[in-house]
């Protein structure tokens, strides 16, 4: 609740909605090793990031690490990152002969107290996003709050 | 198992270590701690941490030496690693608000179970393979798991899932199976012990 007010205030009341990058895979690729810090940097600005191209299960785990370094508990909590995690039983052969997991896929990444993911599932992904109203509201427990913003992803067939 | 890892793990057993390091891996609260209490009191006959039902109650990783296990023919001699629970997030109004923690005290425990974090992932450095604890009655499909399966297999380190408390009313290890079908899946209850033979004679059987 105090992030939330904090971030109200810092941009005021014009900044007080929520950024929602989309970011390519080209974008992405041209950052190189500096992929996590800059997706750090945009979400600890409360930013939600849409990545086109998820991280793979290696970079996902030092977001986490250096997640886990930045943690402060009076301005940032930490990431919530709902993503594809493709279908196993789908691997091609040379994936189930290497025990490769599928290649990441479409991922949102966003920080903790902003973004909460709701259901998800290897097809589906719904998550909500606090609105500026939700962030200034002193009636709002922490958690969800009732009228969120909901990105519904699916799956292509 | 395909067929390089087949190629792999008998080359490996040409050189075998006489002591196998294994951790115990998982989201908070997915019963790591219990698991390891109940490896360690079946085999050693002393338990390795305290439980809670708050999360984050381990927040450094515990290591207890041989743990001789003994099954399906086999006897193997373990190292168990019970690790903090890796997470994405770590608010400390949550054990203010649903535990009734003191503010000070649920600070100072979020700021300790960040560094846990820190030190499970080092520690994946250091095994041989690893015991993944899922809840049962939880969507497999979280991102700690789905990070860590990821890893683990990119590490190529040997990997039992432990569908843990599937005793509960609501839990479902098929849905855990279902979901990673390319490792063993194994359903617990650490708590009441239920199931354990059978993840004994898997561990003598893919760690080894």
């Amino acid at each position: 609740m105090e992030i939330r007010k904090k971030i109200v205030k810092e941009r005021g009341e014009e900044g007080g909605g929520i950024s929602i990058d989309l970011i390519s895979t080209e974008r992405l690729e041209e950052l190189g090793e500096g992929k996590i810090r800059f997706i750090l940097d945009q979400v600890k600005k409360g930013k939600v990031l849409v990545l086109e191209k998820g991280l793979n299960a290696t970079e996902e785990l030092e977001l986490i690490r250096v997640t886990m370094t930045e943690i402060d508990q009076d301005s940032f909590i930490g990431v919530e990152t709902p993503g594809f995690t493709g279908n196993m039983s789908r691997r091609t052969f040379f994936q189930r002969l290497l025990r490769r997991s599928p290649p990441p896929r479409m991922m949102v990444v966003g920080p903790a107290h902003l973004l909460k993911t709701i259901k998800k599932d290897g097809r589906t992904i719904e998550a909500l996003i606090l609105t500026k109203e939700e962030l200034s509201s002193d009636e709002l427990p922490s958690g969800l709050g009732e009228e969120g913003a909901i990105i519904d992803g699916q799956e292509e067939e | 198992m395909g067929i390089l890892d087949r190629l792999f793990k008998g080359f490996r057993s040409l050189f075998r270590k006489k002591q196998l390091s294994i951790g115990i891996y998982g989201p908070p609260n997915a019963g790591k701690t219990t698991l390891a209490n109940r490896i360690t009191r079946d085999w050693t006959g002393k338990p390795m941490g305290k439980t809670s039902e708050i999360p984050h109650e381990t927040r450094r990783a515990k290591e207890r030496k041989e743990v001789i296990i003994k099954a399906a023919g086999s006897r193997i001699n373990f190292n168990i690693i019970d690790t903090p629970g890796i997470a994405t997030k770590i608010d400390f109004h949550n054990f203010v608000e649903e535990f009734g923690m003191e503010e000070e005290k649920a600070r100072e425990r979020a700021k300790q179970a960040t560094e846990g974090v820190i030190e499970a992932i080092k520690w994946l450095d250091n095994v041989d393979g690893v015991l993944l604890v899922m809840d049962s009655a939880m969507d497999p499909f979280n991102q700690v798991n789905v990070t860590l399966i990821g890893n683990l297999e990119a590490r190529k380190l040997p990997t039992i899932i432990v569908a843990n408390k599937f005793d509960l009313k609501e839990a479902s290890p098929a849905t855990i199976k279902e979901a990673f079908p390319q490792h063993p899946t194994i359903p617990i209850s650490a708590l009441k012990g239920y199931g354990m033979d059978n993840l004994y004679k898997a561990m003598v059987k893919y760690f080894r």
